[in-house]
């Protein structure tokens, strides 16, 4: 917790900037459902937030053991939260497991709130302690505070008619109840949610309420006996609007289906099913009823190829995956690029290679999106940098393919897919419509011809009298789209697929830092989720005095025009990147050569003293 | 017919490209070329809704010879291609054209799905039993035994029979044509275009450079008659010079038999019922030479049509005129006022 040196109007209660809560239990504990439930309360209590949850990889784990393990972080308070952040103020473990594997994320001197009650030998045995953590000293550098959570909720939902066992089931309420009495947030909300979750259960959604109660009855109780107490936490002015949480995999789908509004296509999303992209289909899924096509393919290339045929009829085309199911779309993203058909392809990226760690988190696959198919065969590349980016990106990506008739890479990755944060709801009748019409003249017509200024060839769709043409993935002739083997025309289409998507740099904002002064010592510049790190870590070193900004970069192919001059008033540039310094290797070869690379290739996002480390280390040499 | 309809109405020859035909003179395709151009007029299909899909191979090259929409696309993969543009444009006429290496070996899988989904497509496969394009290796509906580059000693995979496969993935309207029999060729593909949703053809093509003549031993004409049986639903299941087999039910080996029609009595012929997956698949699994080959539409029962039902699916579309900006706002909403 950053403490803040004035005490609150709030009799007794030390102040705090932020907070980061961590909840972890069993996979039947019910710990998403609280922590997205802290997320809306400490919203409404004027935070800023991100949360993230933290599944088990197994679908369904024995009870208690260590690999069933659910948990949920989030960082919330009264400054802009881009992070989930670096170490753990509050752990709440239901049971040993959860305490076993979360413990090392709490900050030494940090809070352990655990329910004594699942504390039985069974449970410790079975999380694989010797002892029980609760009576030798390793938990000796934490608060502890170790209350029978279990036998609580009993008592506190004795009245309410369920059985021990769903009774015992409320106890996710209980703790969550003490956790709103340690931050001051309202119980209003959660009351209201579990009404309506429960309208045909009243039942539950009462013994729940008991329970919450409860929790926060306790703690007013305890905090008598100095063994607990409660802060308040700092608000922030959020920029006025209608506000939700959002995922990324929500604004992802919500971004496609906004761009589908905007240019007055069908969106017709192809995909199969993997870890962690699935999510995008199952949002778009539920949007039938407002026009969107979702079709789960029978692979990985059958849903790239069926993509492909969206966008020759004249539809959105979207496919997603993650790295090895791109690995499988590759040769087809060759023959979107042969017949200059728009496609989106989206990358959730997850530790490789091969099946690596599902549902970790890496951006090891900007190497594959760049170079990742035979030939020579450009693919313009952007990033989402964080939950809510992914709708703007989304739409950009969209307006790259239909503008300039190209497939798209839209990187995202399992860290932003699953991450979420209040989100101001964009008006859709206000966002820029994306004006592609189809090539309908027959006069003169073939499928290559060209716009003069995008290069874009014509769109003819089926369905469109006199302009009956065939494509396909063997070389077309530049002035009559036949095919051709001959070898001046290869080259010149060659050059032309290039020129046209480096012309789309032409189109895309100039390049301003995020953060700091367009010259200075260092520019540390990201791409993707580094994002949040690296925004904090240059806030922080910049509050020292130093002359450190932050270049963000969405757009990877083609880089911003601007991007190498804008970098070459820098002494020094630092990038961040959770590969082996993929991008590194990229700006080298675009000839900023004084890039330094910042890899980490744990499965895990940086922290933001990582980055700030590595930016004092340059400074110091820099000042040399 | 009225002068509209005499205005618009197309010849086969206004179905051909301006491109030159690139196959072996002499090749199966070009019959089959003819016959599609020949079925596309006299159904009166036009030229900007129907759209030709090709993976690769020798047979993939059709789109290119077709005046109408085209995408000769990767090797395998016309049955996905077809898929999306479909769920685009349902209101589009889509025929695949593939052939046994392309829909059997590196795209077996996609055939199986556009088969049991029923999208709504005509899907041919042109089987020679070879790969043409790639100069004559053997293919996955190569006979054992069958010396190719890549099998000099001979093969020794079993082959796999299209016919019997497409039944096996729950195909709807399946067929067997031969390249030569052109009127037979053109009444299936009529009744392939008319059936709502995949319509399979398997049409045995005849490689003259690689595999000449390896289906003469029911399509010479010479073989016709007492080798290939030619059956059309309702008529009895006769076959030989005059007439003079016939195919019965086998009830010991559930299954058919042939029977001589001069020895038993005609009523013992069974009657062919395109309705009867059963008998589909007794009529395809006949095996050269106990039994003649049966070639026509063995079945032709139609179910519901994939994309038809994906617009059916959930509730209507915008019925209540529900947008993107209703499913954003839907569920816990908060507002941050300029004056709260
Ligand atoms: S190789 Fe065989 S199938 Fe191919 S075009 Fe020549 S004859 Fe026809």
């Amino acid at each position: 917790m950053d403490t803040l040196v004035e005490e609150s109007a709030h009799a007794a209660r030390e102040a705090v900037e932020t907070v980061v809560v961590r909840l972890a239990g069993d996979s039947g504990d019910g710990i998403q459902v609280v922590g997205a439930q802290i997320g809306l309360a400490s919203a409404l209590s004027g935070n800023d937030l991100e949360t993230f949850p933290d599944f088990p990889a197994e679908v369904r784990a024995p009870v208690g053991t260590t690999y069933g393990v659910s948990a949920y972080q989030i960082h919330f308070g009264g400054r802009s939260i881009k992070t989930i952040g670096d170490e753990v103020d509050v752990l709440v473990a239901l049971n040993p497991a959860a305490l076993k594997t979360n413990l090392a994320t709490l900050k030494n001197g940090g809070i352990v709130l655990i329910d004594a009650g699942a504390f039985t030998s069974r449970n410790i045995a079975k999380a694989g302690y010797e002892t029980s953590p609760l009576e030798d000293d390793s938990l000796g550098p934490y608060q502890l505070f170790a209350p029978d959570i279990s036998k609580l909720t009993m008592e506190s939902v004795k009245e309410s008619g369920l059985n021990k066992k769903a009774s015992l089931r409320c106890k996710n309420f209980w703790a969550l109840g003490l956790v709103y009495w340690m931050f001051d947030r309202k119980r209003q909300p959660t009351r209201d949610w579990l009404n309506q979750k429960f309208a045909t259960n009243p039942d539950v959604a009462n013994a729940n309420i008991a329970a919450l109660d409860a929790g926060h009855a306790y703690g007013e109780t305890v905090e008598a006996t100095g063994e607990i107490a409660g802060y308040t936490v700092q608000r922030i002015d959020m920029a006025p609007g209608l506000y939700r949480s959002v995922t990324g995999s929500e604004a992802l789908a919500w971004g496609l289906a906004a761009a589908a509004e905007l240019s007055g296509r069908k969106l017709v999303f192809s995909s199969y099913p993997i870890t962690p992209a699935s999510p995008v289909l199952h949002t778009l899924a539920r949007l039938r009823d407002i026009g969107v096509v979702t079709f789960q393919a029978e692979d990985e290339i059958a849903a790239v190829c069926a993509a492909i045929g969206v966008a020759y009829a004249g539809g959105l085309g979207v496919t997603s995956s993650s790295g090895p199911g791109i690995s499988l779309k590759q040769e087809a993203m060759g023959l979107a690029v042969s017949t200059e058909l728009p496609l989106i392809i989206v990358n959730t990226q997850r530790a490789g290679p091969s099946t690596g760690m599902p549902t970790k988190t890496e951006q090891s696959d900007l190497n594959q999106a760049l170079y990742g198919r035979h030939g020579e065969s450009p693919i313009p590349v952007l990033a989402a940098r964080s939950p809510a980016d992914c709708f703007d990106v989304a739409v950009e990506a969209a307006r790259i393919a239909l503008c300039f008739m190209t497939p798209v890479i839209l990187l995202s990755d399992g860290f932003i897919a699953n991450a979420s944060g209040p989100w101001k709801l964009p008006d859709l009748s206000k966002l820029p419509r994306i004006e592609v019409s189809n090539h309908t003249d027959r006069e003169g017509f073939h499928a290559f011809l060209r716009d003069p200024e995008t290069l874009a060839r014509a769109w003819a769709v089926p369905g469109t009298p006199g302009c009956e043409h065939r494509i396909g993935g063997i070389e077309k002739d530049f002035s009559t789209g036949h095919i051709s083997y001959d070898p001046d025309n290869h080259q010149k289409m060659t050059d032309v697929r290039a020129a046209k998507v480096a012309g789309i740099a032409a189109s895309v904002p100039a390049l301003a830092p995020d953060q700091g002064e367009a010259d200075g010592d260092l520019a540390v510049i990201g791409w993707g989720s580094t994002y949040g790190p690296i925004s904090r870590a240059v806030t922080n070193v910049r509050a020292r005095g130093h002359r450190v900004s932050h270049v963000h970069l969405r757009h990877l192919r083609p880089f911003a025009s601007n991007q190498q001059e804008l970098l070459a008033g820098f002494k020094r540039v630092l990038a961040p990147e959770m590969n082996a310094g993929q991008l590194v290797r990229l700006m080298r070869a675009e000839g900023c050569t004084r890039i330094e690379g910042l890899s980490k290739v744990t499965g895990k996002p940086f922290l933001v003293r990582e980055i700030e480390a590595a930016i004092f280390a340059r400074l110091e040499t820099t000042d040399e | 017919m009225n002068e509209l309809t005499m205005q618009s109405a197309l010849t086969p020859a206004d179905f051909a490209t301006d491109q030159e035909v690139r196959w072996c003179p002499g090749c199966g395709d070009y019959a089959v070329l003819k016959a599609v151009k020949t079925v596309l007029a006299d159904v009166g299909a036009k030229r900007e809704n129907t759209v030709f899909i090709s993976g690769i191979g020798c047979a993939a090259r059709f789109p290119y010879y077709i005046d109408t929409y085209g995408f000769h696309t990767i090797h395998g993969r016309a049955p996905a291609v077809a898929t999306g543009v479909l769920l685009a444009n349902p209101d589009l006429d889509v025929w695949v054209i593939t052939g046994d290496g392309d829909g059997l070996s590196i795209g077996g899988n996609h055939l199986m799905h556009v088969l049991r989904r029923n999208v709504n497509c005509q899907i041919l496969l042109f089987n020679n039993e070879t790969y043409g394009l790639t100069k004559g290796q053997y293919s996955p509906t190569s006979r054992v035994a069958t010396r190719s580059p890549s099998t000099p000693s001979g093969s020794i995979d079993h082959p796999v029979d299209p016919t019997q496969y497409a039944l096996g993935c729950g195909a709807n309207f399946v067929a067997r044509a031969v390249d030569t029999q052109v009127k037979q060729l053109v009444e299936i593909l009529k009744a392939a275009y008319r059936h709502p949703g995949a319509a399979f053809v398997e049409i045995f093509q005849n490689c003259i450079v690689f595999n000449e003549d390896v289906f003469d031993d029911f399509t010479a004409r010479a073989n016709v008659a007492d080798n290939q049986i030619q059956v059309e639903d309702s008529a009895p299941l006769v076959y030989g010079v005059d007439g003079d087999r016939a195919l019965a039910f086998d009830a010991d080996a559930l299954g058919l038999k042939t029977i001589d029609m001069r020895a038993d009595s005609p009523t013992s012929a069974l009657v062919h019922n395109a309705k009867n997956r059963n008998l589909a698949f007794a009529l395809a699994r006949m095996a050269r030479p106990t039994f003649p080959m049966a070639t026509g539409i063995l079945y032709d029962n139609p179910g519901p049509v994939y994309e038809v039902e994906m617009a059916n699916v959930g509730s209507a579309v915008r019925q209540d005129g529900k947008s993107l900006q209703d499913v954003m706002h839907a569920g816990f909403t908060w507002t941050v006022g300029e004056t709260s």
